[in-house]
Order: structure tokens, then C-alpha cells, then sequence
């Protein structure tokens, strides 16, 4: 598992990055009470806003991590938003197929997150 | 940017775990680990207790006699303040000049004296505003020795009554004075979230403990900023300062139940507040704009600022929402807008860009239960 310093965690399945959001950062957000989606099959760049999520409290986004294409969504998030909160590491919100799997090693591990996070 | 405000329980609200944030200048907790959903759900359930200590509460003793306290006091609202018996409360509005609210309030008469809750940010310009006007016929003493807790919901009662029985037999909108283990508190049957429940003004040596009391108690849980919010939002009530202003007017905030008979034309006191002409002539012949709810569809929030229009595409701006979120208890998003008035149906709140649809609809948005 890598992270992102926007609080997002990386996990590599075959040859695609599944995305996701912290622990810490759910609890910063507080109740998700609506998750905006990408839409499949788009490619996406570095830094582009791929997801809106709404709590309670206010509107944020998920980055897109790295290049690539969006190749599925977790469409679950959409009746249940709520899963963020109750399981954040276990709940995935993209998937993305990226050229090159080796730029995630420039990415935290979890001790260097947990340092961010203090 | 001055100094943060700590007030009295600010130690127990750290060991509770709220989170302190800034408020009208005060540190206040907005949440505690429960969060802001299960807090909100809870107080509906069952009982929540709020610290609202940064309120302003002023104390209006006469200078003469209380008839022309009452009367001076009436001549800054819309509101019948001699209509209000001892032992009652009434929602109020100071107003200015041009017809605009200058904050809304609570007061209350007890016998010899007004008993008065203004809102935080509000609370320096209001006392002013009192001392400026009621100078020949009232003391105005700000309280500043006492917390203001505030239990809510369907359990408050059963679980205030264990401290002080007598509350049981409150209804709402009554207030009291009960003297006993904690000092002397000053209780009424009311609160801003839609439910049942009580305020409590405890002197600042006893809040502690008072409020240790209630939170022990099975019902009884810590509710934060951020669910009174949503709590009042679902219950159609206003925000000062993001629901009304001093450019919205008490008519076309939709709060002319809170401006009894006897203040409007052809009442026994007619006019005599600030504002009156405007406030009248709108009371006469309606407002171009006016504030409604609405229900997005779909689970996106229409936040404050949330641009209303009377179209899907193109078409024009008919207005903006001031007050929105997500309403635990409706299990949808829920807002308040300016609109114009006799707006009805559909109209459209642009979120990032795009335009979704939301229902005109009837406050509040969550059935209020008061005790009356």
C-alpha cells in the first residue's frame, strides 16, 4: 500500500492502481453523504479533480494520483456513501490503469504517511 | 484577528474529544467522536446536550416601573412584549430603520426584569443597541457569570426532571427560576432545534458539574456546532447573519408569526418599531422575494451560496440559497433560499458547474414535537 500526501491510499491489483481514502482523512471529513463519481473509460493527468466527496460539513476532492484511464468505478459509494466512514481503507472509490507501475515506489509508505499524519 | 474566547467548560468539552474551532470569536466545539450525523440522530432519538454559552444573555431590570420597560423594549420589534405573561418567552426581532433584521432573539418576562438571549456575533452591537435606546428606562446588564446549556429531544424532559423535577411541568415557551444543588437556574422549555427540550442558564461555578450530571445520564449524550446546524436547518428555523440580515426583512424571511396582532396595522399597537413602514406595507401587500425551502433531488448538498435558477439551462438567476446541507433525519439534502415569492415547482441549484433539480417545498423539513 502507497500514500498520497492528498491522503489518498494506492493498492496494486494486476496491472492496475485501486484508489482509495485514508482512515485519517474520512475522519477529517466526517460523515460522506455523497460521493461524485468519474466516469469510466476517461483518461485522466496528475492532480485532476476526479471525485467529489460531500459530508456533513463540506464539499472535497479526490486527485487524480497519476496519468492514466479510469477504468472502473465503485459504483456502491453512490446508494451507500456512508462505507467511507465505516471501513475507509476497505472501501475503493477508482480503479486506474497507468502505463508505468513503477512511479509508485516515488509514493509514501505507510510509516512516511503515518509521519505526515503525525 | 484577536484572541479566541475559552469559555467555562471548554476543559470538558476537550475531554469529551470535541473538536475546538473558532465561532462568532468564541472556541466552540463543532463536533464530539460520535460526529455530526450520530449526533444530529441522536438528539432526535433521545436527549443532546449543547453548550451555547457564547450567546449573549442581558438581563433588563427597570429604571421606574416595568410597564415602561416592556413598552421600550417593544418599541425596537415588531413583537407584542407587553402580550407576554410572567413566566413566558417569545421569540423577538430588533429591526432597524430600513426594515432589516438586526439580530433575533429570545426573551422573557420574569416578573420584575427581561430576561434576554441574543446571538454570539451579535451580542456587543445588541447591547449597545439596548443601552442606546432603553438608557431612560432600563439597566441593561449583560450576565456574564453563567453558562447556557441547552438539552434537546424527546428525552431532554426525563432526563432534566432527575435534576429538577419541576420541569416536568413546563410547557413550551414557559420559563422559571429553580433554585437547588446546582444555584439558582434560569430554565426555559425551548431551543432551536425543532424538538422538545429545555435551555439552562447555570451559574459558571456549578456548570460543570450541572452538565457532568445530565452527561451520565443513559440519554444524555454531547452534541457539538455542527448538528445544531443541521438540527435547526431540518427545522426551517434561521441563522442569523446566513438566513436573515440586515437585508432581509422579517416578512420576507417568512417570519411574521413572530409579529403578533397587536403590532400590525389596525392591532391595538400599531406600528411604533423600527422599520415600521416598510414592515406594514410588506405585511399589506407581500414582498418580491421571499425565503422558501428546498428539497434537492438526489444526495448532493446545495451549500450556502448555491446560485438558484429557474431553469435546467440557460434561463436567469432567480436567487441563492443561504442555508443548506444534508438532513440526517429527511436522509436528503435540505435548503433555504431567496426566491421570488409564489415560487413553486422545480428550480435548478448550480453545484460545480452544473445544474441539478430541486423541489420547492414547505418548512420545516423535519416535524417539530414541542411540549405545548
Amino acid at each position: 500500500m502507497k500514500y498520497t500526501e492528498e491522503h489518498e491510499w494506492l493498492r496494486v491489483e494486476g496491472d492496475v492502481v485501486v484508489v482509495g481514502i485514508t482512515a485519517h482523512a474520512a475522519e477529517q471529513l466526517g460523515d460522506v453523504v455523497f460521493v461524485e463519481l468519474p466516469e469510466p473509460e476517461t483518461q485522466v493527468a496528475q492532480g485532476d479533480e476526479v471525485c467529489v466527496i460531500e459530508s456533513v460539513k463540506a464539499a472535497s476532492d479526490i486527485l487524480a494520483p497519476l496519468n492514466g484511464e479510469i477504468v472502473a468505478v465503485n459504483e456502491k459509494l453512490e446508494k451507500n456513501p456512508g462505507l467511507v466512514n465505516e471501513d475507509p481503507m476497505g472501501t475503493w472509490f477508482f480503479k486506474m490503469k497507468i502505463d508505468d507501475l513503477s512511479v509508485l515506489d516515488d509514493f509514501m509508505d505507510e510509516d512516511a504517511y503515518n509521519e505526515l499524519i503525525g | 484577528m484577536s484572541e479566541l474566547i475559552r469559555l467555562g467548560l471548554h476543559d470538558l468539552h476537550v475531554e469529551l474529544g470535541g473538536k475546538m474551532v473558532p465561532f462568532a470569536g468564541y472556541e466552540m466545539p463543532v463536533q464530539y467522536p460520535m460526529g455530526v450525523m450520530k449526533e444530529h440522530l441522536h438528539t432526535r432519538a433521545s436527549a443532546g446536550l449543547f453548550d451555547v454559552s457564547h450567546m449573549g444573555q442581558v438581563i433588563l431590570t427597570p429604571k421606574a416601573d416595568m410597564a415602561a420597560l416592556v413598552a421600550g423594549f417593544e418599541s425596537l420589534m415588531p413583537v407584542d412584549v407587553a402580550g407576554v405573561a410572567e413566566g413566558r418567552q417569545r421569540y423577538g426581532l430588533f429591526t432597524d430603520e430600513a426594515g432589516g433584521i438586526l439580530d433575533d432573539l429570545m426573551f422573557a418576562n420574569r416578573g420584575d426584569h427581561l430576561f434576554v438571549v441574543v446571538n454570539a456575533a451579535c451580542k456587543a452591537a445588541d447591547i449597545a443597541h439596548m443601552q442606546a435606546h432603553l438608557a431612560d428606562v432600563a439597566e441593561v446588564l449583560p450576565v456574564t457569570d453563567r453558562a447556557l446549556l441547552a438539552l434537546q429531544g424527546p428525552l431532554a424532559e426525563t432526563a432534566l426532571a432527575r435534576l429538577v423535577p419541576a420541569v416536568a411541568a413546563m410547557k413550551f415557551m414557559d420559563v422559571g427560576v429553580f433554585d437547588g444543588a446546582y444555584g439558582e437556574l434560569w430554565i426555559s422549555r425551548s431551543g432551536y432545534t425543532g424538538e422538545d427540550g429545555f435551555e439552562i442558564s447555570v451559574p459558571e461555578a456549578q456548570a460543570d458539574a450541572f452538565a457532568r450530571a445530565l452527561l451520565v445520564m443513559d440519554e444524555v449524550a454531547p452534541i457539538g456546532l455542527g448538528a445544531r446546524d443541521s438540527l435547526r436547518l431540518e427545522a426551517g428555523l434561521c441563522l442569523y447573519g446566513h438566513d436573515i440580515d440586515t437585508t432581509t426583512s422579517p416578512v420576507e424571511a417568512g417570519l411574521t408569526w413572530a409579529i403578533q396582532k397587536a403590532r400590525k396595522a389596525g392591532g391595538a399597537r400599531e406600528g411604533g418599531f423600527p422599520g415600521a413602514a416598510r414592515i406594514l406595507g410588506e405585511l399589506a401587500s407581500g414582498t418580491a422575494r421571499q425565503r422558501l425551502g428546498l428539497r434537492p433531488e438526489g444526495r448532493a448538498p446545495m451549500r450556502e451560496g448555491t446560485p438558484v435558477f429557474d431553469a435546467a439551462e440557460g434561463g436567469r438567476q432567480i436567487g441563492v440559497v443561504t442555508s443548506g446541507g444534508f438532513g440526517p433525519s429527511v436522509e436528503a439534502p435540505v435548503a433555504m433560499a431567496y426566491l421570488p415569492a409564489g415560487t413553486t415547482g422545480t428550480v435548478w441549484g448550480e453545484v460545480r458547474g452544473k445544474r441539478h433539480p430541486a423541489t420547492v417545498s414547505p418548512m420545516p423539513f423535519h416535524p417539530t414535537s414541542y411540549k405545548r
